[in-house]
């Protein structure tokens, strides 16, 4: 594309950026519109397929018996699943001009909730002792289960984002780590077998601070 | 399809500023309508769009600060930010914030890119005068009073009409017409005789040549 300068003004009074227009129109074809709703939809739904699939090679009553033991452990699941919901809505309404970057604060309450729960387990494993608690191998678990899920899932995230405009590209992409690490974090707890832990939480946190840092890095190359 | 495009775009531009919200309800009616249209592939409606969008994209430089002589290319970026974002416009939902959005955020990107020139290159024509050479330390400063005085040497050791030659183009800046005036020589001869000292002063200061020495 041709960038014409105010000095390509074609005669005088005429408008300098004439010659732009022109190209711009000769360049233009029919779209299709984008919808972030519909786009975070398209995401959401390959979560639940994965999910789907993973509950399939799982013990759902084992998971529902330790999600069920204590109000912290199905209230940190629920938190991280919803924080995962929102966090993508959040992350599609910030891709598209003149939808309000307060969409950001869309899933904050939640993943306030997520890590108040997390936390209120590891208290929980303090006054308890006898809790079986995580052990820094099963930590590594946790670390290398979110990553290895987040992965695939934010690559996802970046090819939908990309049919998108961001203006906000760092924030948008912030917001799409965390939906990813939310959704990882909340498949995670088919094959999480023991109460949360301080060491638990740590991997966990990590996990998510290390999977939005990632989209922040190398995702942001994708919308210059 | 149809056609929303027509001369009567830049009608409406005048009230820019006007806050009648009935003529602010209008302008946006047809700037959502225009943009409607060329999603569906309209290129006139596409073309009365841009044009309609112009002071207003200004409008927002402006607001943003962006300098008055930068203000053209903020309008031609949005142009053609609108023109790869136009599949993200909902016309189910106003236009004009949409390209607000767009016009604010590169309005600041341009106020970034050039403030980050403006930390780099700083306006200072003393500072060239008054930067010190980084060859002129003591070493520098003796090599260059040995290479000056081998140089006065050798233009001593020159033959008269070369000297002179030297003297005149050269060291005076003469034109050739002024140096055939007051030596009495041809230009030829001056312009001869200058390359034949320059050559004898490669060869006096180290620098191979070939060829003959002879004055004209």
């Amino acid at each position: 594309m041709s960038r014409a300068t105010p000095s390509d003004a074609i005669g005088p009074g005429q408008n300098p950026h004439e010659r732009l227009i022109e190209t711009l129109a000769r360049e233009l074809a029919p779209v299709r519109r984008i919808s972030p709703v519909g786009l975070a939809a398209g995401w959401l739904v390959v979560v639940i397929a994965f999910g789907g699939y993973l509950a399939s090679m799982s013990d759902l009553h084992a998971m529902m018996r330790r999600l069920m033991a204590a109000p912290d452990m199905w209230l940190a699941a629920l938190a991280s699943g919803v924080t995962g919901i929102l966090a993508v809505v959040a992350a599609f309404m910030t891709s598209v001009p003149g939808r309000s970057p307060r969409w950001a604060l869309l899933p904050l309450p939640a993943l306030a909730l997520w890590i108040w729960e997390s936390g209120m387990g590891c208290a929980r494993g303090w006054a308890l002792p006898m809790v079986h608690d995580a052990t820094f191998a099963q930590g590594d678990h946790c670390l290398i289960f979110i990553l290895g899920v987040s992965l695939p899932l934010s690559l996802l995230l970046m090819v939908l984002l990309r049919w998108t405009f961001p203006l906000r590209p760092n924030l948008t992409l912030a917001l799409g780590g965390l939906a990813a690490a939310g959704a990882a974090a909340t498949l995670l707890n088919f094959f999480h077998p023991y109460d949360a832990s301080v060491t638990d939480l740590v991997f966990h946190a990590l996990a998510v601070g290390l999977v939005v840092g990632f989209n922040r890095l190398f995702g942001s190359r994708l919308f210059r | 399809m149809a056609t929303a495009g027509g001369t009567e775009g830049l009608r409406c531009l005048h009230g820019m500023a006007d806050p009648d919200p009935a003529v602010m309800d209008e302008r946006e009616t047809r700037l959502a309508r225009l943009m409607a249209a060329a999603q569906l592939g309209d290129a006139s409606a596409y073309q009365a769009l841009l044009r309609d969008c112009i002071p207003v994209i200004a409008q927002a430089a402006r607001r943003q600060g962006v300098a008055p002589d930068r203000v053209d290319d903020v309008v031609q970026e949005v142009l053609i930010t609108i023109h790869r974002a136009r599949a993200t416009y909902d016309p189910a939902r106003p236009f004009l914030p949409w390209l607000r959005a767009i016009a604010q955020r590169r309005a600041i990107d341009s106020l970034r890119h050039h403030g980050r020139h403006a930390v780099h290159e700083v306006h200072d024509p003393m500072a060239y005068e008054a930067h010190a050479e980084e060859a002129a330390d003591a070493d520098g400063v003796l090599d260059a009073q040995t290479r000056s005085r081998d140089l006065r040497a050798s233009l001593e050791t020159l033959p008269p009409g070369q000297r002179q030659a030297v003297d005149r183009l050269a060291l005076r800046g003469q034109s050739l017409d002024e140096a055939s005036a007051a030596t009495g020589r041809s230009k030829v001869a001056l312009k001869v005789n200058l390359h034949r000292a320059i050559k004898t002063l490669r060869v006096k200061l180290g620098v191979a040549t070939d060829g003959g020495v002879d004055d004209v």
